[in-house]
């Protein structure tokens, strides 16, 4: 590291005296990555020595940075001893993997990618906290089976799923990923390893399940497969003129198939408020599916985060979008086979799509508001959204089914709707308000999206929060496992 | 290929045993951390439901002695082993190395004379067999002195210039050595250090060192850029290399 640090100083001297001569210029210039390189070139060491520590600053999907480091290492067991808090691919967009000191210790998970059991009969697999759900699908759709719920990025950990307990396009039938997890091994804020399950310490598990990885760094995962007919997806989709016609779709939508969910275009008003797009899909049977197995998409890359040059660029950029992929889907219906990529990951075949929201960052608000304050609720919250001035390319709605076991874990039944913001000095305000109406309607939102919300809101919209609180005395009562956001929302700490 | 690994647990040697298992080579895995070796060969069995047992024994490159017993095993296993790829080595900074004598003497011990020795027991083993493949990762920190890396680039310089000559001697009888020179590659040992332009993936890493081994090349910068940056450090004065902190 040293040399790292005195090597401006030093290569300053030496392009004083080389610039002289235009080759050694040349030869100076192309050499200076190497003097990193040298430090680590070596192979894997035969024992285990420290791992290194990272960058100063560390940041979730919303890049808004945060000062810390994360120690990444393939042995999860031994480094995870006296840490604070364990990070997966950080894809969470607010401060749930930040730590809430920069010298608290933060483990890298997404080293430890090992499978440690695969039952392809039974279709039952256990696997290190740090694989990511890119790689199980990669591997396990072949053999026929497939995860029962994946987030809308596979660009994610087991670990962060179930910290999480994420939920998918299939929420109304399988619930949470939370549910099809079979055992988790934990290394507990005292240091010691404990497995848990449904039965085994059924308190952890299901304080764990959607705990942001505050009960216990998640060490190990089993869960539960599902089996597919085929590798392909039948996808329907609908043009849908507003918001009262797209709760009554869904309504009809969720008996019959498996997986839906919604795009809404959240800039336009009046009586095209609420329109969009619903995707129904379903595992199509092997007579549907292509013959062929699916290719592994064309990844590209978001190369830079986009400046925000004009007075308000960004509004204008999202209404244009918006109106494009709604008018994009010119016939009424359409229906078809498509990849598990395209239905499931459309974004992921942008990485780093969260450039597009500038150098500021942004942020995701995402909200569940019950079945019980009906369609007037999701019509008003979409008003509130567009009179604040929350504009967001991509806002997705998501009928949920009824609560699951774990303790904190996000959906209920009713509807979900998430939209996106750039970050702006008026983004505090927008969130406030939002949830102020989200804590009226008896709703609640998604730890894992979450940066800006206070915590006087969040106890007043969630009844559970003490029961988690408690969960966490007993196991971790010096509230030793801690992140950025539980100091903001669960007072631990600072 | 029936492949043999020493530090086939992580990093590259990880990628590598992957990639080897998932085009149907016969994997056998030596490592010093029984519970990793349990877990990394329950990781490829696991990646290839209805394939072979991935096989494991001991070996520690801190004990010759066990050498030849970890070889059995692996030979025992696979019916005669055809290739051996060795990634496991010692690394520790320039500071620590100078600090620490101790320390530096089993650095250069591990990385030259016992692999130098673990390599002696494979060629006799390969030859007697009519030939085969040995792969041994050294490191371009071995290719000249350097400051930051000056012990630990002794010893691997040392160990590129055994394979070097191995490769000399024995190619004709079949033996294909390869010595691998990686830059700098993302994996735990550089996850605190900003990667560079030309940084590598393991994986990439992996795939490389399989197309220079099916091709039997002798010698292998990965990645691919690290040989014109090596090749211009190579070339750099003396008198440069004295002025400069690297």
């Amino acid at each position: 590291m040293e040399i790292q640090r005195d090597l401006p100083a030093r290569l300053g001297s030496f392009r004083r005296t080389v610039l002289r001569c235009p080759c050694l210029y040349m030869i100076a210039k192309t050499s200076v990555p190497s003097e990193t390189a040298q430090l680590e070139s070596a192979p894997a060491p035969v024992s285990a020595s420290a791992p290194a520590s990272a960058a100063s600053v560390l940041s979730g999907w919303g890049r808004l940075p945060a000062p810390g480091k994360e120690l990444q290492s393939e042995r999860l067991e031994s480094v995870t001893r006296g840490a604070a808090l364990c990070r997966g691919l950080g894809r969470s967009y607010g401060d749930s993997s930040l730590p809430a000191q920069p010298s608290d210790k933060v483990v890298s998970t997404v080293l430890a990618d090992r499978l440690l059991a695969f039952d392809a009969e039974a279709g039952v697999l256990r696997a290190e906290a740090g694989l990511s759900l890119a790689e199980v699908n990669r591997l396990v759709t072949p053999q026929g089976w497939f995860p029962p719920v994946t987030p809308g990025t596979k660009f994610v950990t087991l670990g962060g799923m179930v910290a999480s307990d994420v939920h998918g396009k299939n929420h109304h039938r399988a619930g949470c990923f939370g549910a099809h997890v079979r055992s988790l091994r934990l290394r507990l804020a005292d240091d010691s390893i404990i497995d848990c399950s449904p039965q085994q310490h059924a308190d952890l598990f299901w304080a764990s399940v959607g705990g942001m990885g505050l009960l216990g760094h998640i060490l190990e995962v089993e869960f539960q497969l599902e089996p597919i007919a085929s590798p392909w997806i039948w996808q329907e989709s609908e043009r849908i003129g507003n918001i009262d016609e797209f709760l009554s779709a869904f309504a009809g939508t969720a008996s019959q198939w498996p997986m839906t969910m919604g795009w809404i275009d959240c800039v336009s008003g009046g009586s095209a408020l609420g329109r969009g797009i619903l995707i129904a899909g379903r595992w199509a049977t092997p007579e549907e599916a292509k013959p062929s197995f699916p290719a592994e998409p064309r990844k590209l890359t978001f190369p830079f985060p986009l400046p925000r040059w004009s007075p308000n660029p960004f509004t204008n950029l999202a209404h244009a979008f918006n109106v494009a992929y709604y008018y994009k889907h010119i016939p009424r219906q359409r229906r078809g086979i498509v990849s598990p990529e395209t239905f499931f990951y459309p974004l992921d075949a942008i990485l780093h799509w969260n450039r597009v929201y500038g150098s500021q960052g942004f942020t995701q608000f995402q909200c569940v508001l019950p079945r019980a304050a009906g369609a007037v609720a999701v019509r008003e919250f979409m008003v509130e959204v567009t009179r604040l001035g929350g504009a967001s390319p991509v806002c997705v709605i998501k009928d949920c089914g009824p609560e699951g076991q774990g303790l904190l874990s996000f959906p209920l039944e009713g509807t979900s709707i998430a939209i996106d913001m750039a970050v702006t000095s008026d983004t505090q305000r927008i969130v406030d308000r939002l949830n102020d109406f989200v804590i009226a309607a008896g709703g609640r939102i998604y730890l894992t999206k979450d940066r800006f919300t206070r915590a006087e809101h969040f106890r007043a919209m969630e009844p559970r929060l003490p029961r988690f609180l408690a969960a966490r005395e007993q196991w971790d009562p010096g509230r030793k496992l801690r992140s950025a956001q539980s100091v903001r929302l669960f007072g631990d700490r600072a | 290929m029936k492949a043999v690994l020493l530090g086939g647990t992580s990093g590259m040697g990880r990628a590598l045993a992957r990639q080897l298992s998932a085009r149907g080579d016969a994997v056998f895995l030596l490592g010093n951390e029984p519970a990793e070796l349990e877990r990394s060969a329950a990781d490829l069995s696991a990646r290839h439901p209805g394939g072979a047992a991935v096989g494991h024994a001991p070996c520690d490159l801190e004990q010759p002695a066990g050498f030849a017993a970890a070889l059995d095993a692996a030979d025992a296993a696979l019916g005669q082993f055809d290739t051996v790829i060795v990634t496991a080595a010692l690394f520790a900074s320039q500071a620590d190395l100078e600090r620490n004598h101790e320390l530096a003497r089993r650095l250069v011990t591990v990385n030259y004379a016992h692999t130098l020795v673990f390599c002696e027991h494979v060629r006799e083993r390969l030859l007697a067999r009519g030939g085969g493949r040995l792969t041994v990762f050294s490191s371009v920190a071995g290719d000249r002195g350097r400051k930051p890396v000056g012990i630990y680039g002794s010893s691997k310089a040392g160990l590129s210039v055994y394979l070097e000559a191995l490769d000399h001697k024995y190619h004709a009888d079949g033996l294909s050595v390869l010595c691998v020179k990686p830059g700098f590659v993302k994996t735990g040992m550089t996850a605190g250090l900003k990667p560079p332009p030309f940084a590598g993936e393991p994986e990439q890493v992996a795939r490389d060192v399989l197309r220079a081994m099916d091709r039997r090349r002798p010698l292998l910068y990965t990645p691919g850029m690290w040989a014109l940056v090596m090749l211009v450090i190579r070339l750099l004065p003396r008198f440069v290399m004295r002025k400069i902190g690297f």
